[in-house]
């Protein structure tokens, strides 16, 4: 049993952003002593932690271990759930998105997601993608409409399988076709940030490969925060990564130099796998 | 893999003016407003139909009111026999109706084999022997019934009750009625009449469905295990139902039992002609008498009475009595299932 | 010995088994028996309309639907079943369905539709906690007591109100029946919502769409079929409520197209004849082929509602 009070003077010490620092990358998103509460639990506890603009940052930890919740803190969707409570800053671009003067709608504008299951809506594919615009308003005409589809869908990897049945139902596409159209769904209305939650946790293997190369070629325009339990996953699509665990963060670091040489002992039971 | 060029665009502050917020609240909200208008709408519906008829119909009650039969051509008296009519009809209609309801919703949930028609086909026609064949075609036929009768119950909660009436009249009063009388009372009318018989049996199959859906219900949420657990200690099939399904699905059977109550006891329509009188000197006691029954008296006293203000009063405490009576039963009901289900946590 | 008395109860048990389920098969065959034996019944009495000469003299499908010689639609289709010489036309009564049906719908569909949404979206859990039980409380109304108010109280406040020439008229009895519609309308609109699956809402929100966004472009397009099913179940139960239509309608038999004219309704049509016809005439013949006809539309009218939310439960759980 490790005891909390290493974890707690690590979580504290400012060692985790030295590496940023050192590598001098933009930070995009900012967590500071961020702690969040189902009720009277706490399942987040002072979490510090950068995330660099246009680098893939995984999440990793055992299940429970609260990097879902910290992943649907940085877009608010935990406000949904009742009876929560988060305490602590999260800041985008240096604005704190928990201010009581945000309005959540823009901030979800900015943070796109993408589910752990696929979840399109019950209507033609075309329709899926334009969502986003629609509501938010962000097409003048019919054709810039169409051409931001076309863009979103080529980003997501996908229009070249869907360009003849764009007006056929979302429904009606593969598990790993579903799930590179809520990406393209989410790229559509141009967000900086892209959350993942275990995007391929759902899938055959050879999906999962393209939803992999598809984040390898996201990165370029965005910055991606994904969650994931399968270790070789975070080793192979992520720049840095964060190790989380029971609520604690235990150890974030370029995803390279926390594979091979972990600083924390949890780490590296963890990924050697003795627990988890 | 082709990545589109992203055009860069500047992020606007995530920080909306006093005046955005206000004009975004007010777009999202006067919409919802108008939806929550619609829901008190209809909940204030219901407290001016219920405030009406208390108001005017708690002076009226009282205990001569309550156990006296009504006098000078309904304009005076009590409601006593179409208390006892309509309690008594009700009783009846149980009888009836809740150990079809139940039998109906076990077999379809415990006896019929499985639901998947495609492979119980192919299992019989793939069978080898044909014992096995037989037996692998029974299943087909089982699970065809088991349709048929879900199609069934569903229809039978949407055939109007009036339609139930001029069945009830068809069958049980002229055709089951009328042949009782001429098998064994030599063509002289006894059961082929309107009576409180016909009337309950009528109402029993209109709210059969009410407790077959809630009977199944209530086995559906009967964990799985607990039957393994029963049949693989050596119990029968029928003794895992009486003995360990049954008890487990007791709230959800009462409760459909006595939500058909509360229905049965309201409805006037089926009655009509399978055996409500309009009034009787003597109270019914046997199955081929008529009676006289709540829903049909406040019927009766609204639209026949000769002298409508004088009968008001009467009227509204009726029309309290009969709400009373639905309301209490359904109350009765509630409390009876949360009892039985904390009994049920309080032992697992 | 021992082993004896084992073989014995092992064969009771058995035995015990067995009966159990001969029983058991047997009492669940009244459900589709019934069905049956409705049809078979009703549509006994109501056949000699379609081939008894005798009785078609008087009231066949000409009559029922026929024009008769007059100088206005009211005096071609007539309902006088015991004049001196009967007139037998269903026009005014299959009108006056549809009127009161056409009210009842058109307020209760906006109304119960509106709470569903309203509970199965925005509402705070208190004020669900509130609604909920409201509408079942107005389910567990009987129709008679709905058809008493509409008679003693309601007709007065809307005589005064708008001022109709007849005190029991279609609006009425429509505003009444209402009553009785909201509490199915409401109750599968919002099982269908309810059944649309929170990731879809979440993925609406993360997009950047507001609450109203999502549940008026997302959840309410995929519930969309089990709201209509709704309706046409509410539909169902309009054409065949009887009790309150049979109170508040004023029960005259008009052919018009006003909605303020006392109408008559199909149900309420055999409800207020039958005790009074006579046995075997063409006028109780003419009475059981109304409730075939009824029973024929609400049982075609059931079954596609029930199959639209069976094909919606499948759609949602994602097997096109």
């Amino acid at each position: 049993m490790v005891k909390f009070d290493t974890i707690r003077e690590t979580t504290r010490e400012p060692a985790r952003a030295p590496d940023l620092q050192t590598t001098s990358l933009p930070v995009k998103v900012q967590v500071e002593r961020f702690s969040f509460y189902y009720g009277a639990v706490r399942v987040l506890h002072e979490i510090t932690l950068s995330f660099p603009r246009n680098q893939v940052t995984a999440l990793i930890g055992p299940s429970g271990c609260g990097k879902t919740t910290l992943l649907r803190a940085i877009n608010r969707m935990n406000d949904l759930i009742p009876d929560t409570r988060a305490e602590g800053r999260i800041l985008l671009d240096g604005e704190n998105i928990y201010d009581p003067q945000v309005d959540v709608v823009r901030l979800r504008r900015r943070v796109g997601m993408v589910f752990q299951r696929s979840n399109p809506f019950p209507k033609t594919i075309f329709e899926n993608v334009a969502y986003g615009l629609r509501v938010n308003g962000l097409v003048r005409n019919r054709r810039e409409l169409q051409e931001r589809v076309e863009e979103s869908l080529r980003q997501a990897a996908l229009w070249d399988e869907v360009k003849d049945r764009l007006h056929e139902s979302a429904l009606a596409l593969s598990g790993g076709q579903q799930q590179r159209l809520c990406i393209a769904r989410a790229l559509a209305v141009r967000p900086e940030v892209l959350l993942l939650d275990e995007p391929a946790s759902a899938l055959d293997p050879i999906a999962t490969e393209k939803i992999e190369e598809l984040i390898a070629e996201l990165k370029r325009h965005y910055t991606i925060i994904i969650v994931t339990h399968n270790m070789q996953q975070a080793a192979r699509v992520s720049d840095y990564t964060a190790f989380l665990w029971m609520g604690h963060l235990v150890e974030f670091n370029q995803t390279e130099k926390l594979f091979t040489v972990p600083r924390e002992k949890l780490t590296e039971d963890y990924l050697t796998g003795r627990f988890g | 893999m082709t990545v589109a060029p992203r055009t860069e665009s500047p992020s606007a502050s995530l920080i909306a003016s006093r005046w955005e917020i206000f004009w975004e609240r007010f777009r999202e909200q006067v919409p919802i407003g108008l939806l929550a208008l619609a829901s008190s709408l209809i909940v204030a519906m219901l407290g001016i139909i219920l405030g009406n008829i208390a108001w005017n119909g708690i002076g009226q009650l009282s205990w001569e009111f309550l156990t006296t039969a009504p006098r000078a051509g309904m304009t005076e008296g009590g409601i006593f026999p179409a208390i006892f009519g309509t309690v008594a009809l009700v009783i009846l209609m149980t009888i009836a109706a809740v150990p079809i309801g139940v039998a109906t919703a076990v077999y379809l949930r415990e006896f019929v084999p499985g639901s998947n028609l495609a492979y119980a086909w192919a299992r019989a026609r793939a069978a080898r022997r044909w014992r096995e064949r037989l037996i692998g075609f029974g299943h087909v036929v089982e699970i065809l019934f088991a349709r048929a009768t879900r199609a069934a119950v569903n229809n039978l909660a949407g055939v109007p009750s009036i339609v139930f009436g001029l069945f009830g009249l068809g069958f049980f009063v002229q055709f089951i009625g009328g042949s009782i009388d001429r098998l064994f009372y030599g063509g002289e009318l006894t059961y082929g009449q309107p009576a409180i018989l016909w009337a309950a049996l009528t109402l029993a199959l209109l709210t059969l469905p009410v407790v077959i859906v809630s009977t199944d219900e209530a086995l559906r949420a009967v964990p799985r295990e607990l039957r393994e657990a029963s049949l693989a200690l050596g119990a029968t099939r029928w003794q895992t139902i009486w003995h360990i399904v049954l008890p487990e699905a007791l709230p959800g059977i009462l409760t459909g039992a006595i939500l058909a109550v509360s229905r049965g006891a309201g409805e006037v329509a089926p009655v009509l002609f399978t055996g409500a009188a309009y009034f009787l000197p003597y109270l019914p006691s046997r199955l081929n008498d008529q009676f006289m029954e709540l829903g049909y008296h406040v019927f009766i006293l609204s639209t026949q009475s000769p002298d409508v203000e004088k009968t008001k009063p009467l009227l509204y405490g009726t029309v309290l009595v009969l709400l009373a009576l639905t309301f209490a039963l359904n109350a009765v009901g509630v409390l009876i299932r949360t009892r039985v289900r904390r009994r049920l946590r309080a032992r697992s | 010995m021992r082993e004896g008395r084992d073989a014995r109860e092992e064969r009771r048990r058995r035995w015990i088994d067995r009966w159990a389920h001969r029983v058991i098969f047997l009492l669940s065959l009244t459900a589709i028996v019934t069905i049956v034996l409705i049809f078979i019944f009703i549509f006994r009495e109501a056949l000699p309309i379609l081939t008894d000469p005798e009785i078609q003299r008087e009231a066949s499908l000409r009559h029922f639907f026929h024009p008769m010689e007059g100088p206005d639609l009211a005096s071609r289709y007539m309902w006088q079943p015991v004049a001196l010489v009967p007139k037998y036309s269903l026009i005014p009564l299959i009108l006056g369905t549809l009127k009161t049906t056409l009210v009842a719908l058109g307020i209760a569909a906006p109304l119960a539709v509106a709470a569903a949404l309203y509970t199965s979206e925005f509402a705070p859990s208190r004020i669900r906690e509130l609604i909920k039980p409201a509408i079942e409380l107005l389910a567990g109304i009987p129709s008679v007591v709905l058809g008493f108010f509409a008679l003693i109280v309601l007709a007065t406040w809307m005589h005064r109100l708008f001022g109709f020439e007849t005190r029991l008229n279609a609006i009425t009895a429509g505003t009444a029946l209402a009553l009785a519609l909201i509490p199915i309308i409401y109750t599968v609109s919002e099982d269908a919502l309810n059944a649309v699956p929170q990731s879809l809402r979440e993925a609406s929100l993360a997009l950047g769409a507001t609450r109203w966004q999502t549940a008026t472009r997302v959840v309410l397009p995929a519930a969309l079929p089990g709201v209509f099913a709704s309706l046409v179940l509410g539909f169902g139960r309009a054409v065949g409520e009887t009790m309150i239509v049979l109170m508040a309608s004023g029960n005259a038999a008009i052919t018009s197209w006003r909605f303020t004219d006392s109408v008559r309704t199909l149900a309420a049509t055999i409800a207020a004849e039958l005790g009074e016809v006579v046995f075997g005439s063409p006028h109780y013949h003419v009475l059981f082929f109304i409730g075939a006809l009824l029973f024929v539309v609400t049982f075609a009218v059931n079954s596609a509602g029930v199959y639209i939310i069976h094909r919606v439960q499948r759609r949602l759980r994602g097997e096109v």
